[in-house]
């Protein structure tokens, strides 16, 4: 934490610092997720930049008390712009041994923690595998410790209102936080507001989570445990109006704008998935806009379904997750064929098969990119901060309609469930997008092109006079007929890949962010992008030429790529895979580009982009 | 049907809905007798031809849609049903038919089968049972019966079959009938009460494969033991079949059972068949009974009942109703939603 200056308060210290990064650590039904969600709440409102990484088990709720069920969520926040969750943490906030064991490692020396310790008993110990309690054998001595009997005082609290001991030990993680808001001088008001409308059925427990939050609030009033508090001024963002945004949330956001600007009936067919669910919660609540939700019996009639209705004329999205995409991957085939506009959201997670079902990974490009049988090319774009998952929403409904095709968009787990202060656009400025269905029976055939896009008409049952027939067979361009013929074979899939790769004269050129030229160029995509931006800035303010070309569009790539990869001395490309966007860059433009790979499910930490740039630039030597 | 369509204006012939494609089924073919009563049917159900869409999965069956001139929709294997319910909730007023075989429906997209079947979307589904893959040319299908010779069962299939009836009345199908391609004036009728239906409604038809699996279902085609061993289910009527039409069936405490009449059985003993009946029990076992011997298979409309919504209605309904109590969304306050805060 950088002071920046310091001010006498009478009882307390007050400490004026630019940034923190917190996090909340326990079980996982201690309800970290929610106590994190509501401190980011508290500090976004008040205007500080946020970035945040909730981190959770796949499984709902391991055994109490072990390592596997540890869930974090961690929250930076700033009156500086900031780009990512932070690499190490000032405050821990861990409510039994297992999660102090999984978190403390990422504690600044120095840094604030403060522990449950109710929970320290011989047999919790056991549960988080040690041996000696850490709370007596000085092993946290380098950090300020602060004991605190998290359950006794909550129970003591609320024992007043006749709840049983295990509903009152429920709301120790709002005693937690009550501590927090006082640590960093925020106000519960609108962590009051939400604990009334959330059990706004349930009195009693509205009072109690109320009342656990104002007596850990209270508690270090009273007892000076800390000594200092701190403040952190809101930041100079943009002007305008903001909330709050997951990029699960803001994809489904652009969807209902994006139908709201075409005019077209949303409908979503989707299966749940981990981490790809929230899409489906969030647009299931939106029937006031029309929209159509389908739950489907699986992944493959999610996506057929969605092909059915953009056949009856919607504005039809599918979202998944990688093994659901696995199984769509027919039907997207399908989609190509009948050229149909359709829009698919991946929402990465760490793979093959299960893998890691609530962590980040950004291994699906390739199979986006090519995950179909025979030639069957499709745009694929992909979201860099959760807030840009709006207007990327926005791009695949534009270019899906535009061109008759199916969009894959990429998002991932860190994206999804991360949140940021988002500008709110005004609904005014976003511009309508027409969509023109065929309507006109004289000479109609289901593949007469348009000659500037390549795309069929759009011509949907119930249009008198335009009966026609399509399907996966192939046909012949124009009439739409079956057709196998050789030539026209070779003829329509180079119309199908012409169509896509035309889309490049449609999206705009792109210009690196830092220096447009000179010794390094990071090219990256997708959520890599807070990170990345974050170790530029640091770099460039120590005087190296790096750029930083974060793509959006991954096919087709802008057209003057090539031209921005020249101008660069050496190439960088951070990926949360193998090297996957490198191999396709190093196929198409034969650049000796270099990867720096991170396969373990979570995002990259500044710092290790920061050494690998020093090691590309020289300006450390690097260990053999 | 959709009773918001109005007939049209000139009325529509079987030739409105002949395509100018070259029909690629096998001569012989079943699925040919199939086209022509369904051609035939669709100009008399009042409905104008653009809100025709008839979709299909794979397999022969589906090519059916090239050759109906409606919208169709030619998809992939299985997947009809799932493509059709993404149809209908979009448009309910679509008249919309599913064609599909025994393999697409029952094996690769049984999945799909029985959920559109337990939702009661407004779908008609054709269900074309020859009992063997025809266009992977001849390997034994989810309905061949068991020990079943065929190029993937030399020695004999060891799978036991489905019942397509028995599967659909499991999953509540709100009505299930069975017709016979070469029965064209029955198919016609079937094929009329499957429109009047609002609800899903699944009609196995039993076809003759004449190139992989021919004569499979002649034993109750071939004119001779055609009455002896069909019994075709009328509403209302009694169960009675036979050449002389002397047999009839019966309750016997829980079973059916096949008895003479005569000898003191009359037609007021038999069960008086209830295509109506709320329970999906009974018309259950009515599709078991061609398994025990001595028992007639039964063709017809087995179950009618039309008292559960579709499920398109309820999906849409539910958004009017959201609307209603909501009023209509406002884009500009759905982005402002929730807590936010003005940086000046």
């Amino acid at each position: 934490m950088s002071t920046i200056t310091e001010i006498p308060l009478p009882k307390f210290k007050r400490e004026v610092v630019d940034q923190a990064v917190i996090r909340f650590a326990g079980d996982s039904g201690d309800g970290m997720q929610i106590t994190g969600s509501q401190f980011t709440n508290t500090v976004a409102l008040y205007g500080n930049d946020i970035a945040t990484f909730p981190d959770y088990p796949a499984e709902i709720r391991a055994p109490a008390g072990t390592l596997p069920g540890v869930s974090g969520f961690q929250l930076h926040f700033s009156s500086n712009d900031i780009y990512t969750p932070g690499d190490a943490t000032d405050v821990l906030i861990a409510m039994n041994p297992a999660a102090l064991k999984m978190n403390v490692g990422d504690l600044k020396a120095n840094g604030i923690l403060i522990v449950n310790s109710d929970s320290f008993t011989d047999n919790d110990l056991r549960k988080a595998q040690m041996t000696s309690n850490p709370l007596e054998d000085h092993s946290l001595d380098k950090f300020r410790l602060f004991s605190v009997e998290l359950e006794r005082l909550t129970r003591r609290a609320l024992e007043h209102l006749g709840l049983d001991a295990k509903s009152m030990d429920r709301c120790k993680n709002f005693f937690a936080l009550g501590m927090c808001y006082w640590l960093y001088n925020r106000s519960m008001d609108s962590t009051v507001r939400w604990i009334e409308d959330k059990f706004k059925n349930k009195p009693l427990l509205s009072e109690a989570n109320k009342l656990a939050m104002k007596a850990g609030y209270s508690y270090c009033e009273a007892t000076e445990a800390f000594q200092i508090s701190y403040e952190i001024p809101p930041a100079h963002l943009t002007p305008g109006f903001y909330r709050n945004m997951s990029g699960n949330q803001a994809l489904a956001l652009g969807f209902v704008t994006a139908s709201q600007k075409s005019g077209l009936t949303l409908f979503q067919g989707s299966y749940p998935i981990t981490p790809a669910s929230d899409i489906l919660h969030e647009l299931s609540q939106y029937k006031d806009f029309g929209v159509i939700t389908f739950q489907a019996e699986d992944e493959i009639a999610a996506i057929t379904s969605a092909i059915g209705a953009a056949y009856a004329g919607a504005l039809a999205i599918t979202s998944t997750s990688g093994p659901g995409m696995a199984l769509k991957t027919e039907a997207l085939g399908l989609a190509v064929a009948v050229e149909l506009p359709l829009i698919v959201c991946d929402i990465q997670r760490g793979g093959p098969s299960t893998g890691l079902p609530t962590k980040t990974e950004q291994a699906d490009l390739l199979q986006a990119l090519f995950g179909r049988n025979s030639e069957a090319p499709i745009p694929v774009i992909a979201a860099a901060t959760p807030g840009d998952c709006f207007w990327v929403a926005l791009e695949a409904c534009r270019i899906a309609t535009k061109y008759m095709v199916p969009v894959i968009i990429l998002s991932d787990g860190y994206l999804a469930n991360g949140a940021e202060p988002w500008r709110i656009p005004d609904e005014k400025d976003i511009p309508d997008f027409t969509v023109h269905f065929a309507k006109d029976a004289e000479g109609f055939m289901p593949y007469k092109r348009d000659p500037q896009t390549l795309a069929r008409p759009w011509a949907i049952p119930g249009t008198p006079g335009l009966e026609h027939r399509i399907g996966g067979l192939e046909k012949k361009d124009g009439s739409g007929n079956i057709n196998y013929e050789p030539l026209n074979h070779e003829n329509m899939v180079r119309i199908r890949a012409a169509k896509v790769a035309a889309i490049a004269q449609d999206i705009p050129n792109v210009l690196p962010a830092g220096d447009t030229e000179g010794d390094l160029l990071i090219l990256a995509w997708g959520s890599t992008h807070g990170a990345i931006t974050a170790a530029v800035k640091s770099q460039r303010e120590k005087g190296q030429k790096i750029g930083h070309m974060h793509l959006r569009h991954l096919n087709p790539l802008p057209s003057n790529l090539g031209d921005v990869i020249k101008r660069f001395k050496k190439v960088l490309v951070p990926e949360l895979n193998m090297g996957q966007l490198l191999w396709v860059l190093r196929a198409k433009y034969l650049v000796d580009a270099v990867g720096l790979n991170k396969i373990q499910g979570r995002p990259f930490k500044q710092a290790e982009l920061e050494q690998k740039i020093e090691e590309m630039l020289g300006v450390k030597e690097t260990l053999q | 049907m959709s009773t918001a369509t109005l007939p049209p204006i000139t009325p529509l012939t079987k030739k409105d809905f002949q395509t100018d494609q070259e029909v690629r089924w096998c001569p012989g073919c079943g699925d040919y007798a199939i086209l022509s009563a369904v051609q035939s049917v669709f100009p008399e159900l009042g409905i104008k031809r653009e809100n025709f869409v008839v979709v299909s999965g794979i397999g022969c069956s589906s090519r059916f849609p090239y050759y109906m001139n409606t919208f169709g929709f030619h998809t992939i294997h299985g997947r009809a049903p799932a493509v059709a319910t993404g149809i209908k909730a979009l448009r309910p007023d679509l008249e919309v038919w599913v064609a599909t075989g025994d393999g697409d429906a029952l094996s690769i997209g049984g999945n799909h089968t029985i959920h559109m079947l337990r939702r009661n979307v407004g779908l008609k589904v054709l269900l074309f049972n020859n009992k063997i893959y025809g266009l992977t040319k001849g390997q034994y299908s989810p309905t061949s019966e068991f020990n079943k010779k065929t190029k993937s069962t030399p020695f004999g299939s060891v799978d036991r079959p489905f019942n397509p009836l028995s599967l659909a009345i499991g999953a509540e199908a709100t009505f299930v009938a069975r017709s016979v391609d070469v029965f064209q004036g029955h198919l016609k009728e079937t094929l009329k009460h499957a429109a009047a239906h609002k609800g899903s409604a699944f009609v196995e038809i039993l076809q003759n494969c004449n190139i992989f699996n021919d004569g499979a279902w002649f034993s109750l085609t071939e004119r001779d033991a055609r009455s002896e061993q069909v019994i075709q289910l009328e509403h209302a009527k009694p169960l009675i079949f036979g050449k002389n039409r002397d047999k009839g069936i019966r309750m016997n405490g829980l079973q059916l059972e096949v008895v003479h009449l005569g000898n003191g059985i009359s037609e007021s003993d038999l069960l008086v068949h209830d295509a109506h009946h709320p329970e999906p029990a009974y018309a259950f076992m009515l599709s078991q009974m061609e398994k025990r011997p001595g028992f007639p298979t039964p063709i017809g409309v087995l179950r009618a009942w039309d008292n559960l919504p579709r499920y398109e209605d309820v999906m849409n309904q539910q958004i009017k109703d959201v609307i209603a109590k909501r009023g209509p969304g406002d884009l500009s306050k759905l982005l402002r939603a929730g807590d936010t805060w003005e940086v000046k």
